[in-house]
């Protein structure tokens, strides 16, 4: 997992408010054993078209491939709970999203994979969806989002989880290091 | 030994910390069953295998496959090629991993196979006080039975693999507290989506729901399972119920509960889990089941949702709505009621149980499905089918000209190409009705399995109060 401490980059805004993970990518992309190249299928749906890419949708522009910040309406990442979601969005060169509020699965699961979710006020979010392309800057250590205005807006994100982040350290390493305590928790318990 | 109040949620919590949270840290939790299918847990065996870890509890995990498996007959039992070569490498895959690493699979062709949130509660693997977990959003199905069970991603599926154990927060709790009975023609399937009209898809985010109250115990399993099944699409991550003896009664005599005197000491434990009187919700809700009527989707959320006789709101101004209504093919102010369907597809977690199959042959029996309807039945596990045949409900189904397949997840997310059309009014029994998730352009109106036979019956969307007379 990649480090992450800063990030300064233009946004990509996706305003519909309940986002699903079957929108971020379809079902018939899952039947894949691997955690490679989902990024060429995000967003599928809306991307293309029986004729191929459809260039009204943002994601196809130019500009988007240089952009790690993704802006979304309210209760991004809702419905499924498949992780294929931020892989795809971490493939596809995306490292951060900014919502108002992100359902529950989504979020452990980006925590999980160094994709950095953002809740901010509704005002905040509002001024975002409207400056697309806003060049804005994340400074995780001090969990604070930085418009172009020079507004400083603080998250909320619990200190583990930005630890894990900061330092690009995944959580199975510290679960093993419990592994005297569920072994006694194992022999402690009723049976059957 | 004087304590506090406590609600079903913390008491399970309680029994499951093997670390106890921290303002820096959240709770080792430990887990009891693991439930594992083909599509959300190729990578996280991956990952064990990359890092020598073995499977820490193999016999509290069992696997089976379900998502991307073919339910046509022929391709599971006739030696027929998989249609879908990528699920067909799936499904090899997890038979592969199951072997590696000794964990119990219920395979293509075990009797015993099925939808995985079907089958937990159906062998008496799903027990109440268990903590439960599956790469699924819709293991908030389990919490019917007094369990805290939640869906997990890929990552998490690596944990509970190597460590038997996740890292969680402990989250609030949501009392929904249900007044008053169900109406006659009104099903588990109108409660809990009339309960997401109400509280919205994100009403229940960072919540476990205790569905409660009288309008709860009247119903059966089956139906607690229905009402669990959707807490995901009010956004939250798990849904439970209080065991009572209508759940004592549903698990006796199960293949995997105890047996004998560890029978008497299960009840013994699992009659003190109910919520304490007085126990402290975080929030309360109050419903009436007596208001609920026969509901229907009709925009790409499980909360786009009214009564059948009702007509599509509007909302000036959300661009988001219009899209949606737009993708539907509907316009605001219309009704929903009459709205011809192309498919109807009785089947998935939600509502693939024997007591839906019944419920939609009640409705079926002696009728055919209208000319142009095509309609699958595909049952929520091979027990659930066998059990229907045994009643003749296939000889319903099949006279009125439905299908009738072998089980699985099939066209409730179409990964294994049981899919709607593009353009299709599809209405289906089972829990999403998000852009393209029973096909590319596909549109889909959640709904009962009695208003899906009802509306089968006619082509046209019904209230099932009409046929069925009430």
């Amino acid at each position: 997992m990649q480090p992450i401490r800063t990030l300064r980059s233009r946004t990509v805004v996706l305003g519909a408010a309940n986002i699903d993970t079957d929108q971020i990518i379809p079902a018939r992309f899952l039947t894949t054993t691997t955690r490679d190249g989902l990024g060429q299928h995000l967003f599928a749906d809306w991307r293309y078209d029986a004729d191929g890419p459809r260039h009204d949708f943002i994601l196809n522009g130019v500009d988007a491939r240089n952009c790690s910040i993704l802006v979304a309406g309210r209760n991004f990442g809702c419905g499924s709970s498949r992780e294929h979601a931020p892989w795809a969005l971490l493939d596809y060169g995306f490292r951060a999203v900014i919502s108002t509020e992100i359902a529950d699965i989504f979020r452990s699961n980006a925590l999980k994979n160094g994709l950095l979710p953002v809740v901010v006020d509704a005002a905040t979010s509002q001024w975002l969806i409207e400056h697309p392309g806003a060049e804005v800057s994340i400074d995780l250590p001090a969990s604070t989002l930085t418009l172009p205005t020079g507004a400083a807006i603080s998250f909320v994100l619990e200190p583990f989880a930005r630890n894990l982040l900061v330092n690009g350290i995944d959580e199975l390493g510290f679960l093993i290091e419990h592994d005297a305590e569920i072994t006694a928790f194992e022999h402690g318990r009723p049976q059957g | 030994m004087a304590s506090a109040p406590r609600t079903l949620l913390q008491k399970i919590w309680d029994q499951h910390e093997v670390v106890a949270e921290t303002a820096e840290t959240p709770a080792v939790l430990y887990i009891d069953l693991h439930l594992i299918h083909e599509v959300t847990s190729p990578q996280a065996f991956a990952v064990l295998g990359e890092r020598g870890l073995g499977v820490r509890r193999p016999e509290l995990t069992l696997a089976t496959m379900d998502h991307s498996t073919p339910t046509r007959t022929e391709q599971i039992f006739g030696g027929a090629p998989i249609s879908i070569e990528s699920a067909a490498q799936q499904i090899r895959q997890l038979e592969r991993n199951c072997a590696r690493f000794g964990v119990e699979l219920l395979g293509l062709r075990s009797a015993q196979r099925g939808i995985v949130h079907v089958i937990g509660p159906e062998l008496g693997a799903t027990q109440p006080g268990k903590t439960i977990v599956c790469g699924d959003s819709h293991t908030s199905t389990h919490g019917a039975l007094g369990a805290l069970a939640f869906g997990i991603g890929t990552t998490e599926v690596g944990h509970v693999l190597a460590t038997q154990s996740l890292l969680q927060r402990k989250p609030k709790s949501l009392a929904i507290n249900v007044t008053d009975r169900l109406q006659p023609g009104v099903t588990a399937k109108d409660l809990i989506l009339w309960i997401i009209s109400r509280i919205g898809v994100s009403g229940g985010t960072g919540h476990v729901i205790e569905y409660r109250g009288p309008g709860i115990s009247a119903l059966d399993m089956d139906e607690r399972m229905t009402v669990c099944n959707m807490s995901i699409e009010a956004g939250a991550r798990a849904g439970m119920i209080a065991p009572d003896e209508t759940t004592y009664a549903y698990l006796a005599g199960r293949p995997r509960v105890p047996q004998g005197r560890q029978w008497e000491e299960a009840l013994t434990r699992w009659r003190a889990l109910p919520s304490d009187a007085g126990a402290r919700f975080d929030r309360e809700v109050a419903i009436d089941a007596a208001a609920v009527e026969p509901m229907i989707t009709y925009g790409t959320n499980p909360g786009m949702v009214i009564p059948i006789n009702g007509a599509i709101p509007a909302r000036a101004g959300d661009a988001a709505f219009d899209q949606a209504l737009a993708y539907m093919g509907f316009e605001a102010g219309t009704q929903l009621k009459d709205k011809s369907v192309d498919v109807v597809f009785l089947g998935s977690c939600t509502n693939g149980r024997l007591s839906d199959l019944r419920a939609a042959a009640s409705v079926l029996r002696g009728r055919r499905i209208a000319p142009g309807v095509q309609m699958l039945v595909v049952p929520g596990s091979q027990a659930v089918k066998r059990e229907a045949e045994a009643e003749g409900l296939h000889e319903v189904f099949l006279d009125a000209g439905a299908q009738w397949r072998e089980s699985g997840c099939s066209m409730c997310l179409g990964m294994n190409g049981d899919l709607v059309g593009k353009g299709e009014y599809s209405l289906s029994t089972s829990n999403r009705n998000f852009e393209g998730r029973q096909g590319v352009g596909a549109r889909t109106l959640l709904a009962s399995p009695l208003t899906a036979a009802a509306s089968a019956v006619r082509g046209r969307v019904t209230d099932p109060r009409e046929i069925l007379g009430h």
